[in-house]
């Protein structure tokens, strides 16, 4: 075993992977990707809620409009958007700022990083809460308007909490893909976790330790978010009578 | 609606624009893939090299306030026409074909590019030897550009970075790679690039190998190109030059 | 936690006939399109095509020759998968079980590099890989591909089979035991089909998504059709058109894959 362990590089892991070494780049990798998954998270919830809607209320071109985004996003691959939406979207926001006499803006890596994946996850969030807002009995909603109350504040106070539970494991879905797409960020040079592998291992050659090391790291996100999300799924569903021996 | 910002989008990367004020912050884009010698990363997450110390010595005489951000070799000149960088001094030679796209610097160092195999092959640098032989090499690099024209019978083989195509040559995944002479010095130096040596230097054509390295800005950026030129310029003058590149390597590389 | 992919197929538009695309907004918007199609036929450039229309070509066939047999060998890989999660006994449950954890919760593009560059770290430790026969496909890097493609798609369609399997059925099963059906014709006859008739409506979903992922294999030095456009840009340094034209070929392909399924489900 010990042998095997010195064949794959593993003999010096210990050392190299120390937060002194290699280990606190890795970690500082970690946090950027963390960071970076956060926020495209949350930005494609907001698209995704918006755009639920204009789905499902709309008018006519909103709504066809809506399709071509979704379509488009969820056809290309998130590499070649990655690629587009990060040249385009500086060079668009140069362009407004520019436009309105401002001078050049600064756009971090985490805010280009967010926007871009952001934009892909708001398509998939679009038809997630487009599935759950539906999935919401329409007496509800009539109940809340009948007693007048206003179009937003209904959102607030019916539709979102209602549709919680029915949104809940494909938003833990889409969590996850956020995290793992954020290594494709690697491609166009963030200095995410994969980039931060990717360096360390080519500087030290121990590419098996290294990449070892990330993986574990990314299992670790994925497990520890489907326990958060299995809770938040518990509390979505209080107060629902318990699906327990349905099909799914 | 994505479509049509987009194509304004493509519209806007056309045009040219203004260059950046002296007093501001100065992007200096570098390769987020390590270099070694030039540009790598250590354990605690800090650039180091010989382009390093070159770009704050060069910053330094030019007294412009340099930020260095690593982008990806694969997009370094649309992020620099893109305008998340200023300017690109990642060891990129000044080819005719980029000049249509950007604006070079004076050049800053000049490495002939050399052919590295692995020291039982029978290779040396010139086409007929490499004919069926599979020979790895950087993409968007003067050596990916010399390869397709000079190498035809061989199969080429594209790595995003240099340190891929060397840990391919280590493992004899390719027979050969074509790269700048002073970073394969570095790596058939070390302990993975024991297996291979120099084989020797290409034959020289200027209009794909370029004259030297420089700094590469947007078009019409001249404010800045006049910056880094004296910036340059001082640094060769008053040594500090030579004073880096001696604690790097043996010999001159201007 | 489900599978970490989104259902593409949930959500798909219905055929729209051409009384539909008639409606005033519609011809509005597709004149729209038109106009920019064919501004963008003359303000942007073109002119590399025909150039690169070879290698291009050469590029669309990986992507679509790895594409094709990292799904099959997938699924083929995906039914044992399957199968030990549903009914197996612990010794086989576990481990199935693990891969695709394994699998689903870490990057493909981290997978991808450590099969690669992981594995070819090692070849200079064994001098007798590269005397031995399998030597000229371990150096090329296609295998390496397909072999992560494969196991990407089986842990992802793993689980869904899980499911499928799952979903058959008691009754059925029962049924088919009273009759004194050997195991394994019960199993081929009725459980196996019924079960890929279940996960029929996800399967395009999920080609798609494994389309999606060939891209991921440029980076291991694969020249399918996203290295072909990366080597216009790296040549040309045109930034746009490339991946512009790129974007519409994977649409036409998801399209493609989309039709066909849809097709197989109704015949």
């Amino acid at each position: 075993m010990t042998g095997l362990f010195e064949l794959l590089g593993l003999g010096a892991s210990a050392e190299l992977l120390s937060l002194s070494g290699w280990g606190g780049n890795l970690l500082r990798g970690l946090a950027n990707s963390l960071q970076i998954a956060f926020g495209a998270f949350g930005l494609g919830l907001v698209i995704g809620l918006f755009g639920a809607y204009g789905k499902l209320y709309g008018g006519k071109v909103t709504r066809d409009l809506l399709a071509i985004y979704t379509t488009v996003i969820r056809a290309v691959p998130e590499l070649v958007l990655i690629l587009i939406l990060y040249y385009v979207g500086s060079d668009i926001i140069n362009k407004i700022s520019e436009g309105l006499g401002g001078g050049r803006v600064e756009i971090n890596g985490v805010a280009a990083g967010i926007w871009v994946l952001g934009v892909v996850q708001g398509a998939y969030a679009t038809e997630v809460l487009r599935g759950a807002i539906k999935a919401v009995p329409a007496g509800q909603i009539e109940a809340a308007k009948s007693y007048g109350m206003p179009a937003f504040m209904i959102m607030r106070r019916v539709t979102i909490p209602a549709m919680m539970s029915f949104a809940v494991p494909g938003l833990a879905n889409l969590w996850l893909i956020a995290t793992k797409d954020t290594a494709l960020l690697a491609v166009v040079g963030f200095n995410e976790l994969t980039l931060e592998t990717r360096q360390a291992a080519s500087s030290t050659r121990a590419y098996f330790t290294f990449f070892l090391a990330a993986g574990f790291l990314y299992l670790m996100v994925t497990l520890c978010s489907g326990a958060v999300f299995a809770r938040i799924e518990k509390w979505a569903r209080r107060g629902q009578p318990s699906l327990r021996g349905g099909t799914r | 609606m994505k479509l049509k910002a987009l194509l304004a989008a493509a519209t806007a990367a056309a045009a040219l624009t203004a260059g950046a004020a002296a007093a501001e912050q100065v992007k200096i884009g570098i390769a987020a893939e390590p270099y070694p010698p030039f540009a790598s990363l250590d354990s605690s997450g800090n650039w180091v090299g010989w382009e390093v110390e070159v770009i704050g010595a060069v910053c330094a005489a030019a007294e412009l306030d340099c930020v260095i951000t690593p982008v990806a070799w694969d997009g370094i000149i649309p992020s620099l026409t893109g305008q998340q960088i200023d300017a690109i001094m990642a060891s990129m030679s000044i080819t005719e074909e980029r000049m249509k796209t950007i604006d070079f610097s004076d050049p800053y160092y000049n490495t002939p590019a050399v052919i590295v195999a692995d020291k039982s092959m029978d290779i040396d640098a010139t086409p007929e030897s490499l004919a069926g032989k599979i020979v790895g090499i950087q993409a968007s690099t003067i050596h990916q550009a010399y390869a397709q024209e000079y190498f035809k019978d061989a199969e080429l083989k594209v790595y995003q970075t240099q340190d891929e195509a060397n840990q391919d040559l280590f493992a004899g995944r390719i027979d050969a790679t074509q790269a700048d002479s002073i970073a394969m010095a570095d790596f058939v130096g070390s302990d993975t690039g024991s297996c291979c040596e120099i084989k020797g230097a290409v034959a020289d054509d200027p209009a794909i190998l370029g004259r030297g390295v420089g700094a590469g800005v947007r078009k019409g950026d001249d404010a800045l190109r006049e910056a880094l030129n004296k910036g340059i310029a001082a640094i060769l003058a008053d040594g500090t030059h030579e004073k880096i590149t001696a604690k790097y390597f043996t010999t001159s590389i201007y | 936690m489900g599978a970490a992919r989104p259902a593409f197929a949930e959500g798909g538009h219905k055929m729209t006939g051409l009384k539909d695309l008639m409606q005033p907004h519609r011809i509005v918007m597709m004149l729209v399109f038109a106009a920019l199609v064919i501004w963008c036929a003359f303000a942007l450039r073109w002119d590399w095509i025909p150039k690169y229309a070879p290698l291009a070509l050469e590029g669309l066939w990986a992507t679509i020759w790895i594409l094709a047999v990292s799904t099959v060998l997938g699924f083929l890989l995906a039914v044992p998968l399957g199968l030990a999660q549903a009914v197996g006994p612990w010794y086989l449950s576990i481990p199935a079980r693990t891969f695709c954890t394994i699998i689903r919760g870490t990057p493909l593009l981290l997978q991808i590099w450590l099969l690669y560059y992981g594995l070819g770290s090692l070849f200079p430790q064994f001098p007798w890989i590269r005397s031995s026969e399998l030597w000229p496909y371990l150096r090329q890097a296609w295998p390496y591909a397909v072999l992560a493609l494969t196991l990407s798609y089986a842990g992802y369609e793993g689980e869904v089979m899980r499911g499928a399997f799952s979903g058959v059925a008691k009754g059925q099963l029962e049924a088919a035991k009273s009759f004194g059906m050997p195991r394994f014709t019960m199993f081929r006859r009725i459980w196996l089909p019924q079960a890929v008739r279940n996960v029929l409506p996800t399967l395009g979903g999920e080609t798609i998504l494994q389309l999606k992922a060939t891209p991921l294999v440029a980076t291991i030095t694969v020249m399918e059709i996203y290295a072909v456009s990366s080597r216009v840009r790296a040549d040309t340094f045109i930034v746009y058109e490339p991946l512009l034209l790129l974007a519409l070929v994977y649409m036409a392909i998801a399209g493609v894959i989309a039709f066909a399924f849809r097709r197989f489900e109704k015949g």
